[in-house]
């Protein structure tokens, strides 16, 4: 079932922004529409669905517009074309012309946000700020504090509630972050480079959090990443953005195989294959000694290459080997 | 050159008829205005006159402590008030406080809600400015005038002089405040579906604290500063002896008065000064 739906999305800033939208349409890019019209692109004619429970990764340089994209699902941008439809429960809602109540609603209950520079109100506790959005909802302070308790019990804040935000390090502001996320119980989260702004140990260790507990939670996620192993480990699929428009959408094996563009190709030559590639990937004609799935990364297939060829299984069936030679072959095309 | 002294502009002229027409068409509302005044003075000035002089002192030095759970400002204030009655100026000083309260109730009343107000409407706040500064430069006696014409003699032209006089800075102190939240918090309560006022009681205000705190400080310091004048249209208070000590040429009564509210701003200024968050 689809969760979020973006419709020929396009946002434009600025105060004419239908002057735009033709030059747009004729492929013109950002820098040129600014020259002929001084409004900012922000994205144009972007289709995508996302599906309940995936986590869809939006990934691009710097100015590609995630953020643009990413924002206009909880109405944070306004859209000056075309719809962006968010499942309520019952139905999809068209959050781009839906009553001011309704978005309310839908930012209170169905989609909550998670923030780069973690957005936690300063003069508030721990669990205050955990709970800050139940409190916006109208719940009772005696009723969320059981919600506020378990959530920081999930991200390992137990120890922490009554502390000032300000006395926690970046990696702990964000599980903050989190929390407040996860507690509203909203279905749809939205992560807007959430561990950007931390340093690469804490942030390896909070995707691996992240993903630990979506294994759980099973949240459809919409997660902003400028950096493609980022996104290839938490992506179930990823939408490649470049200057406001999506270039090419698919899980992170086929992007990695099958590279759409020359922009999308040099992102992919800059990673590391071995967390992408599976036995599918590598493997030849022929079967080997023992017998290994067709899903295995190529990092757990090595150690076992050692003793000889393998044989890939798929559902019951041998589809084929991988040797060393194939795995090199492979590697160095 | 002739010509243009002969045709002078008439400013006063105009300002003048505009009070007549205010005092003829404004009556009910300006006596609506005193008798709320003269309410909030009597009451304010009951409460601290009418137990004995030691108990309210009491009460300051013990909320004193309160705030600030340090002892040091406590006693200063408690040394300040024993100072105060040893030299025989206590009614003179509870008559200057009601004076300093009263205008602190109304200019933060009116203060804070018109600096939020205008803090999300930037286009009426270009247009306000050059009021507040009007407000806080036209020299005070100038509306001295009006305010007794309006109000007669007493406390309550006092009041209102003060209150011209004050009211800009709580406006631009909360202003400031409320529109230098950061944008991030707006954002993340927006994206948690607060509604306007959420907004405000739960973001802008708490963030906004430290600067209309910052107004409460300086709406009293600039009231203190204003008995003297206050004294000029017949409110009782520390003035009052500073207008008597200036026309008898009485060095010593002015000497003493004036010592007096030194020491009444020094109190209030540590009693109430504002330390930030901790
Ligand atoms: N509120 C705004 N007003 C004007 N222009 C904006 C606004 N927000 C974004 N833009 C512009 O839209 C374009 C896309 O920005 P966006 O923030 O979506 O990029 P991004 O892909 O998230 O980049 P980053 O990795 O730097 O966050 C940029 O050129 C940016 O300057
Ligand atoms: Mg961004």
């Amino acid at each position: 079932m689809t969760a979020v739906s973006f419709d020929n999305v396009s946002i434009i800033f600025g105060e004419q922004p239908h002057k735009a939208l033709p030059l747009a349409d004729q492929h013109q890019s950002r820098a040129e529409i600014q020259d002929a019209t001084a409004q900012v692109l922000g994205v144009h004619n972007c289709s995508l669905d996302v599906e309940e429970g995936e986590i869809l990764v939006l990934m691009g340089l710097s100015g590609s517009g995630k953020s643009t994209l990413l924002r206009a699902v909880n109405g944070l941008n306004p859209v000056v074309r075309g719809a962006v439809r968010v499942h309520d429960g019952q139905e999809m809602v068209d959050v781009t012309s839906c009553s001011g109540q309704k978005l309310r609603e839908m930012r209170q209950s169905r989609v909550a946000m998670v923030f780069q520079q973690f957005g936690l109100l300063p003069w508030r506790t721990v669990a205050e700020n955990v709970g800050f959005g139940l409190e916006l909802a109208g719940q009772s302070t005696a009723k969320r504090t059981e919600t506020v308790k378990q959530q920081l019990a999930l991200v390992g804040l137990s120890d922490w509630a009554d502390h000032k935000v300000g006395e926690l390090s970046g990696g702990m502001q964000q599980r903050v972050g989190l929390a407040r996320a996860f507690a509203t119980q909203a279905p749809i989260l939205l992560m807007d480079e959430p561990f950007s702004a931390l340093d690469p140990l804490i942030r390896t260790r909070l995707q691996d959090e992240l993903l630990d507990l979506q294994r759980d939670l099973k949240r459809t996620i919409i997660f902003v990443s400028h950096d493609l192993d980022e996104a290839f480990k938490i992506g179930n699929r990823i939408a490649i953005m470049e200057g406001g428009r999506i270039v090419q959408v698919g899980t992170p094996r086929e992007i990695f195989s099958n590279p759409a563009s020359d922009y999308v190709a040099e992102f992919v030559a800059n990673m590391n294959p071995l967390g992408v590639l599976t036995a599918r990937d590598v493997m030849e004609p022929g079967t080997g000694q023992q017998s290994t799935d067709i899903e295995t990364p190529i990092r757990e297939l090595m150690p076992l290459l050692r003793h000889g060829p393998l044989t890939v299984m798929e559902n019951g069936t041998a589809m084929g080997r991988v040797t060393t030679d194939s795995l090199v072959a492979r590697l160095s095309a | 050159m002739d010509w243009l002294t002969e045709n002078k502009i008439p400013v006063g002229d105009v300002a003048e008829a505009a009070f007549d027409w205010a005092q003829d068409h404004g009556e009910t509302l300006f006596d609506a205005m005193a008798f709320a005044m003269e309410a909030l003075i009597d009451g304010i000035l009951w409460v601290l006159q009418t137990p004995p002089p030691l108990a309210v002192v009491l009460v300051f030095v013990a909320a004193t402590f309160a705030l600030h759970r340090r002892w040091q400002p406590a006693l200063l204030v408690l040394l300040g008030f024993l100072f105060i009655l040893n030299q025989g100026y206590w009614e003179e000083t509870t008559e200057s406080l009601t004076l300093v309260l009263s205008a602190c109730v109304v200019c933060m009343g009116i203060g804070v809600p018109i600096g939020i107000a205008v803090a999300h409407r930037p286009r009426l706040y270009a247009w306000m400015r050059p009021i507040l500064d009007l407000m806080q430069t036209l020299p005070t006696f100038v509306y001295l005038i009006p305010a007794i014409v309006f109000f007669g003699i007493g406390m309550v032209p006092g009041l209102i002089a003060t209150v011209i006089f004050v009211v800009p800075a709580p406006i631009r102190l909360t202003h400031l405040g409320i529109s230098s939240t950061p944008k991030a918090l707006i954002e993340a309560a927006d994206a948690f579906g607060a509604t306007p006022s959420q907004k405000l009681w739960k973001v802008e205000l708490p963030s906004a604290l430290p600067q209309i705190m910052a107004g409460l400080n300086q709406t009293i310091m600039l009231s203190l500063s204003m008995v003297v004048i206050a004294a000029l249209v017949g409110a009782d208070g520390l003035g009052v002896p500073v207008v008597r000590a200036l026309n008898r040429v009485d060095t010593g009564l002015g000497f003493e008065a004036g010592l007096i509210i030194v020491v009444v701003a020094i109190m209030l200024d540590r009693a109430l000064r504002w330390e930030g968050r901790k």
